[in-house]
């Protein structure tokens, strides 16, 4: 299983054609407690950068995108009874989706996690 | 993935200016946002633990933004008539009135605080006024504008504010500055703490029990270091000032009052009292006196929203197919452990109990129209 990064702070976990996202550990750290989180239904489609989920915070919403193209396949329904899975826990159990990877080439425009430490340490 | 802080402000044309905590508050931790013009701290260790620590014990905010603002001077009690539609020639030393400022529509242009130091205590003024921080520089040019000359205004830009809120602020501040325990709400005076002369009123705007206190800057280090040296006290940022006072009902100005919205619609028409609705004298009083006859078109009210999903500030009301509103406020409320809102809607839908829906990213979600506050005031009156 591979993991990538992207620059909006998500993080996506490959094995075999399904990618699984979340927000990163650092973009949970950024947002504070988290009270809401909308989720894509199954079987949505969607294009590399569309509006895919949203993150409430306790002061504020926020958009999480597509970080690649894809149909959703599942929504981690944990969430919605424990909304702050993803500050406790936001690299693991506090995923968000999983997609059937459209197109395997957008992944390699993606970081790495020592890239993504690098990126964040510099923000 | 990207956020708007919404009580993030960021004014980006001007430099933010640092408060006298700056370098305190980031020592501390605190996340620092620009809001009405400073660097502020937004949070430090949550806005929900910060939250239930106030709501448990105490919590200090540094709201030196807010505007201080001395008055003196021959007819100050007449000319602040003039602006204020309180009763100020009434207003005893020692005591606080909740008021605002209304421009010649009756539209509220900033809400405040009011009081009389009395036998020329802080600075001998006759009056002292706090306003809030992003309309400071406006009230005060409002002010000038409508004062006699006689009447000297002059804007304490050198003391820091802090409000010390909570259920142990009482004892907090006895333990540095036992005659504080004295003091019931709304009443302020003058007191001494190792040398340093502090103004103090038992006021703030959490719906705690609590005090807020005028410190000169080059003090208030020493002070707020003093304060989180007790047991009961922790720094407290603007994301949980902002939950706790919607929490208590408590009207946010820029947010649910503008220049847009009246006195009586906003609820505050007890800011009036009996004297000056009958005999007027106060700019804006033909709109007062309007709505107190016949209504306000609109009100202010308290919303609890089903489910998890907050609706906030700029969400619309509807009333089956009809807008009937605007959300002016509104977020997660960690005290009642569900989402809550304050907004405005039209006069016929602004019963409690009214069933109402908001539109939240296209979404219709459930809402009512709720009693405030949401969470029960806890301050220290008479007994």
């Amino acid at each position: 299983m591979s993991r990538y990064f992207t620059d909006e702070h998500e993080w996506i976990d490959v094995e075999g054609e399904i990618a699984t996202v979340g927000i990163t550990d650092y973009a949970q750290e950024q947002l504070g407690d988290i009270v809401f989180v909308e989720l894509p239904a199954e079987g949505t489609n969607f294009e590399k950068g569309d509006d895919a989920a949203v993150v409430e915070s306790v002061k504020a919403a926020s958009d999480v995108y597509a970080p690649i193209s894809g149909e959703v396949v599942e929504s981690n329904s944990a969430l919605e009874d424990e909304p702050a899975l993803v500050n406790s826990d936001a690299e693991e159990d506090g995923w968000f989706f999983k997609l059937r990877i459209a197109d395997a080439s957008e992944l390699e425009g993606l970081m790495t996690e020592a890239a993504y430490k690098k990126f964040v340490a510099a923000l | 993935m990207s956020g708007n802080d919404d009580i993030a402000h960021i004014e980006e044309e001007l430099p933010l200016q640092d408060l006298p905590l700056d370098t305190w508050h980031r020592a501390k931790g605190a996340r620092m946002v620009g809001f009405a013009g400073y660097h502020m701290p937004i949070q430090y260790e949550g806005i929900m633990a910060e939250h239930s620590w106030t709501r448990e014990h105490a919590g200090l905010f540094d709201v030196s933004h807010m505007g201080q603002i001395s008055f003196s001077g021959e007819g100050v009690d007449e000319a602040l008539e003039h602006l204020l539609p309180s009763d100020i020639k009434g207003l005893q030393p020692f005591r606080q009135r909740y008021s605002m400022l209304l421009d010649e529509e009756g539209g509220i242009l900033d809400d405040l605080m009011v009081s009389r130091p009395g036998d020329g205590a802080f600075d001998g003024a006759a009056i002292y006024m706090v306003v809030n921080g992003a309309t400071k520089y406006d009230d005060m040019g409002w002010m000038i504008e409508h004062l006699p000359d006689e009447v000297v205004m002059n804007h304490m830009d050198e003391q820091a504010l802090l409000a010390l809120q909570g259920p142990e602020a009482g004892e907090a501040l006895a333990s540095l500055i036992p005659e504080t325990a004295d003091l019931l709400f709304m009443q302020s005076g003058p007191f001494t703490w190792r040398g340093v002369s502090l103004w103090i009123s038992r006021s703030g705007y959490t719906g705690e029990d609590g005090f807020e206190i005028s410190v000169p800057a080059e003090d208030v280090v020493l002070l707020a270091d003093a304060l989180c040296a007790l047991p009961q006290v922790k720094p407290i940022g603007l994301g949980a000032r902002d939950s706790l006072r919607l929490e208590a009902g408590l009207p946010l100005y820029g947010h649910d009052l503008t220049p847009a919205v009246s006195t009586i619609g906003a609820d505050l028409g007890f800011a009036i009292q009996k004297r000056r609705r009958e005999e007027g004298g106060f700019i804006g009083h033909v709109r007062v006196m309007k709505e107190l006859a016949d209504g306000p078109a609109a009100r202010r009210v308290g919303l609890k929203i089903e489910g998890r999903l907050p609706a906030r500030e700029g969400a619309t009301i509807y009333a089956g197919a009809s807008q009937v509103g605007e959300v002016t406020s509104g977020g997660f409320a960690p005290t009642v452990g569900a989402p809550i809102a304050m907004g405005w809607v039209s006069l016929p839908h602004a019963a409690v109990d009214t069933a109402l829906e908001i539109e939240v990213r296209g979404k219709r979600i459930a809402a009512t129209v709720a009693p405030m506050p949401f969470v029960p005031h806890r301050y220290r009156r008479k007994a």
